[in-house]
């Protein structure tokens, strides 16, 4: 498990590249000891990128090759228990066949970080972005950060080993950049030195509270006991532990935000961005890539006179409630862009949450529901436009259906 | 209880909210929860030992002319009643404990 050489990317300061590069550059420069991998669109180049630096000698860490999503994250649980720094990117039903170790890593405070690359979930058959996927284990107690640009993948990959490995947090992390328009968008991107990386991340200690380690003999996750043998008091002091390391990760993303923003000079939004709300009567809240689309149509309505700003989520587990709530303040109606399904609510799952947070805020405004993007579809101004006038004209009791964004493209 | 390791590592030093994680073995033995007992007839006992080969938590214990068995480790299976080539074994309902 040695990181006395890593990745080496002090020249040149910038690369063009695409969004599962720029993730690739992230881990690099975060020297993972081990990176288990297995190829699923629209992940896969990502993995193939982080295999070639690794066979390039440009990343020291161990490659392992398993037969499947369920293996890499076992295999990985072993490296996290053992002290090492992982690295694992999947979607879509890749992230199905990982589940059962997914749902445990974050009951074992391991502080891995993943890439999740989203997709759409089958059926119907789809090979294409959305961010269903992702919107499926938002309760597996992960934290989930959604990235805007190809940039904020690189310095979020990086950041969210910070957060992870955070002694108030001890919490699994996934970087959510959207398939299609992230994964394979090429932009310039701006590197970090990796001394300074070094600085920022300091030393590893993966294990210092459950390990496979003959020097400190424990038994790791015995039968904690319910309705059974000691009792359920163990095992609810855990779930509450638990949930207190998801409710300080709020107060540890935003310091770690600010840190980077000193240290490397780009200051991303940890939370909630708002982006043109302090005088706007109306908003649309938007979650990921599409975001840079809605920011357009926001300008464009900006000089046509309409007084509209927009709400971006990026942390979404933890749900940011309290900057949520502080954003929803500004505005009298809202407009929440999907990018998946609740089937359950015949809505979107961000607009379920969002409505959620405006029980905070003592007051009820109209609200309404759009779902884009599904099905790697492009969510564009015109649908944003679009959007923007309905959000205008929504009032109580007129929005009972979702409004589907791309139905006729 | 006999101790199991040294004692590298002191658990006190991590919240005991965090990880799942056990330094001590836990005492809960099969015997709690069982809800058939074996009962050895010791006339037909012929000391053969086939329960105490089979038994998959090795709960039998010898006595001088017949076998016996540890009740708070038995988990009630029923293997030995099972394998007794001499029916010396029969399985009796854990009534009222």
């Amino acid at each position: 498990m040695s990181s006395t050489a890593g990745a080496k990317f002090n020249k040149p300061a910038f690369v063009v590249c695409e969004g599962n590069e720029a993730a690739a550059i992230g881990v690099g420069l975060s020297r993972p000891d081990v990176v288990a991998v297995y190829p699923i669109t629209p992940q896969s180049s990502l993995v193939e990128h982080l295999s070639q630096m690794i066979a390039d000698g440009r990343l020291n860490a161990n490659l392992m090759n398993v037969e499947g999503e369920h293996a890499v994250l076992n295999g990985l649980q072993g490296v996290a228990l053992a002290g090492g720094r992982t690295f694992t990117a999947t979607c879509g039903p890749g992230i199905a066949f990982m589940f059962e170790p997914y749902v445990r890593t974050p009951g074992l405070r391991l502080p891995m970080v993943a890439s999740l690359v989203t997709r759409d979930l089958l059926s119907p058959q789809c090979v294409w972005g959305g961010q269903q996927d992702a919107m499926v284990v938002r309760e597996a107690g992960w934290i989930q950060m959604y990235c805007e640009t190809v940039q904020e993948i690189l310095d979020t990959t990086v950041m969210a080993y910070k957060i992870a490995e955070h002694r108030d947090v001890m919490l699994p992390v996934n970087v959510c950049h959207d398939g299609n328009y992230l994964s394979f968008g090429v932009t310039r991107v701006e590197l970090p030195d990796q001394q300074a990386v070094d600085e920022f991340l300091g030393p590893p200690n993966i294990n210092w509270h459950i390990a496979l380690d003959p020097e400190r003999p424990m038994g790791v996750d015995p039968l904690t006991g319910g309705a059974g043998g000691p009792g359920p008091r163990n095992f609810v002091r855990y779930r509450k532990g638990q949930c207190r390391g998801m409710q300080n990760a709020l107060r540890v993303i935003r310091e770690v935000h600010a840190t980077w923003g000193e240290r490397f000079g780009r200051y991303h939004a940890p939370l909630i961005e708002e982006y043109r709300l302090d005088d706007a009567d109306y908003a649309l809240v938007t979650i990921g890539s599409m975001t840079g689309a809605a920011k357009d149509a926001i300008d464009t309505a900006r000089e046509a006179g309409e007084r509209v700003g927009l709400i971006k989520v990026k942390t979404f587990r933890p749900f940011p409630l309290e900057a949520m709530v502080a954003a929803l303040g500004k505005v009298n109606r809202i407009g929440v862009v999907d990018r998946s399904v609740s089937f359950g609510w015949n809505s979107g799952p961000v607009y379920q949450e969002t409505l959620a947070a405006l029980y905070r805020t003592a007051k009820q405004i109209p609200a309404i529901s759009f779902i884009g993007g599904l099905a790697g579809a492009d969510i564009t101004a015109e649908h944003f436009a679009r959007a923007i006038a309905l959000t205008r004209e929504t009032q109580f009791g007129r929005a009972q259906e979702p409004v589907w964004l791309n139905e006729n493209d | 209880m006999q101790r199991q390791s040294r004692d590298h590592f002191d658990a006190s030093t991590i919240p005991d909210d965090l990880a799942p994680i056990a330094t001590v073995l836990s005492k809960m033995l099969p015997g709690d929860w069982r809800s058939l007992r074996p009962v050895i007839d010791r006339r037909k006992c012929v000391k053969c030992s086939l329960c105490w080969l089979y038994c998959p938590v090795q709960c039998v214990t010898e006595k001088a002319r017949w076998f016996e068995f540890d009740l708070a480790v038995c988990k009630g299976c029923g293997v030995c009643a099972q394998e007794c080539p001499q029916r010396a074994i029969s399985m009796v309902e854990e009534a009222g404990r």
